[in-house]
């Protein structure tokens, strides 16, 4: 049996540190496959291969959470790519409850800085 | 479920801890052995007739050597599935399970839990997943206001039909004096509460309670030689469709369906033939979701069928009779606390808030967030 060098967090993590968001690619389930693991969850093979999204999606679900001590209200959103996978993120450069279910969507890194780790956010695509 | 008779076993004695807010120091292992010493109580069994253990708590890594420990017993038969508040309904197919095969012949099933004397944080820590904590989801309630967001996006559901479900629960706990809540509600009081996860406030989430409880099992046989009218397993079912929200594959179907349609063919019956409704409410659109997927009404009616008090005392079907856990208790995992209300109703001792004439109920548990789905339906003698 072959050793994995690399587990699938590690590898999604530094091609977000690269400012791309990937997933994985099942070839014998012909499907994306998110969050990304050492088996797939159609088949059960161990053949995945990495993709890079192009970075578009549309809002599937959206809330907004009011944080009961300090802090202003935020987005917490459920976002489909257009390649076929589904993630938890937020929508930005808007105002939180403005976010609407249907609303186009693209990919931008966000760098939360020290120790954290980069994650995917959307913002409106039509913005720059 | 293949393999389980219907009414192989029946549930035989039921009761509560204290709830609410218990005395400091309480352990959850205690309130479960409070449960098990008044559950015992009810149907004439002792500690020594117990040779199946069935329990779970987020308090304890291994509740079952805490629990059999505790008790002083060295059980024959012991599960521990722990799959959120669903995991007393899986207790119940398991212990039928056992009981069938002759594993064990008084199973006892317990819960315990001190969440709001040590607080949610505490006695339920969360794990780190590097795919949603760093959006801050405010979980559970979160995972549920995105299920929420999604129906009322293609059905229409309003807040004032989500707080409908609520106040449904409260005037249900009004006539129950061992409820949490005891003072009316409103739909504008609903919708004016303290905002949580939009489209919930507070009266949208259930309460963060204390409390434990235990529901004993034997063989349908042995079940009629016992102090009080048994209540019969008819029907078990069980879905797990995720664990996290971001991999739940349509936010506005639950493994419900699934569980609901396994539990209808062990049992024989359709959601035409159940008397009283007993569903997990962590949040109000878990109402609307579980009479949707259980066959109450067609899916996307749940909103308008709820309106209106339909599942209110004096509606036409009674739902969550006891309050439910918006009003009458939430300890973590509620699960347990549906069972027990089932068979309170089926034997008829359910004083204000008894369902005239009723032979059959359907306990229905959920777990994680929409992510286990546990239905059990139970039924007097004349069900079965």
């Amino acid at each position: 049996m072959e050793r994995v060098a690399e587990s699938p967090l590690a590898t999604y993590q530094a091609h977000l540190e690269k400012g791309e968001l990937a997933y994985q690619w099942s070839p014998e389930a012909q499907r994306a496959v998110f969050y990304p693991r050492v088996i797939c969850p159609f088949t059960g093979s161990d053949r995945l291969e990495w993709r890079v999204s192009a970075g578009l999606g549309t809002v599937y679900a959206t809330t907004v959470v009011h944080p009961a001590r300090e802090g202003a209200p935020y987005n917490v959103a459920l976002i489909d790519c257009d390649e076929g996978f589904r993630l938890m993120s937020r929508v930005e450069d808007l105002a939180p409850e403005a976010v609407r279910i249907g609303m186009r969507v693209r990919f931008r890194v966000h760098r939360p800085g020290g120790d954290d780790p980069a994650y995917p956010v959307f913002v409106p695509a039509e913005s720059r | 479920m293949d393999g389980l008779q219907r009414g192989s076993a029946a549930i035989v004695g039921v009761a509560e801890s204290d709830l609410g807010a218990v005395a400091q120091e309480m352990s959850p292992i205690d309130l479960m052995a409070q449960g098990i010493h008044r559950a015992l109580a009810d149907c004439g069994l002792r500690l020594s007739d117990v040779d199946g253990l069935l329990c779970a708590t987020a308090q304890s890594r291994t509740s079952g050597l805490a629990l059999a420990e505790y008790l002083g017993i060295s059980p024959a038969y012991v599960d521990t599935t722990i799959l959120g508040g669903s995991s007393f309904m899986f207790h119940v197919a398991h212990a039928q399970a056992a009981l069938q095969l002759g594993l064990c012949k008084v199973a006892v099933i317990a819960y315990g839990s001190t969440q709001r004397t040590i607080g949610r944080r505490h006695a339920s820590v969360r794990e780190y997943n590097p795919y949603e904590t760093p959006f801050r989801p405010f979980l559970p309630s979160t995972a549920y206001a995105l299920a929420a967001s999604r129906h009322m996006h293609q059905y229409g559901t309003t807040r004032e039909q989500l707080a409908a479900v609520a106040v449904a629960a409260r005037e249900w706990a009004l006539l129950n004096p061992g409820a949490w809540e005891k003072k009316p509600l409103t739909i504008a009081e609903v919708l004016s509460a303290r905002m949580i996860s939009y489209p919930f406030t507070v009266r949208d989430c259930c309460l963060v309670t204390d409390g434990g409880g235990a529901v004993i099992m034997t063989t349908a046989e042995r079940a009629r030689s016992l102090k009080k009218p048994p209540v019969y397993v008819l029907g078990c079912g069980q879905a797990i469709t995720h664990a996290n929200i971001s991999s739940m594959p349509d936010l506005t179907v639950t493994g419900a369906l699934a569980s609901g349609r396994a539990a209808y063919a062990m049992a024989g019956l359709g959601p035409k033939d159940i008397d009283v409704v007993e569903l997990y409410d962590a949040f109000t659109i878990n109402t609307i979701l579980f009479l949707e997927d259980l066959g109450f009404c067609p899916k996307g009616e749940g909103g308008s069928f709820v309106a209106d008090g339909r599942i209110a005392p004096k509606g036409r079907l009674p739902v969550n009779t006891n309050g439910g856990g918006l009003s009458y208790c939430h300890p973590g995992m509620y699960g347990l606390f549906l069972l027990i209300e089932a068979t309170r109703q089926l034997r008829r001792e359910c004083g204000a808030r008894q369902v005239a004439d009723c032979n059959t109920a359907i306990a229905h548990g959920n777990g994680g967030v929409l992510s286990s789905q546990s239905t059990v339906i139970l039924g007097t003698a004349a069900a079965v």
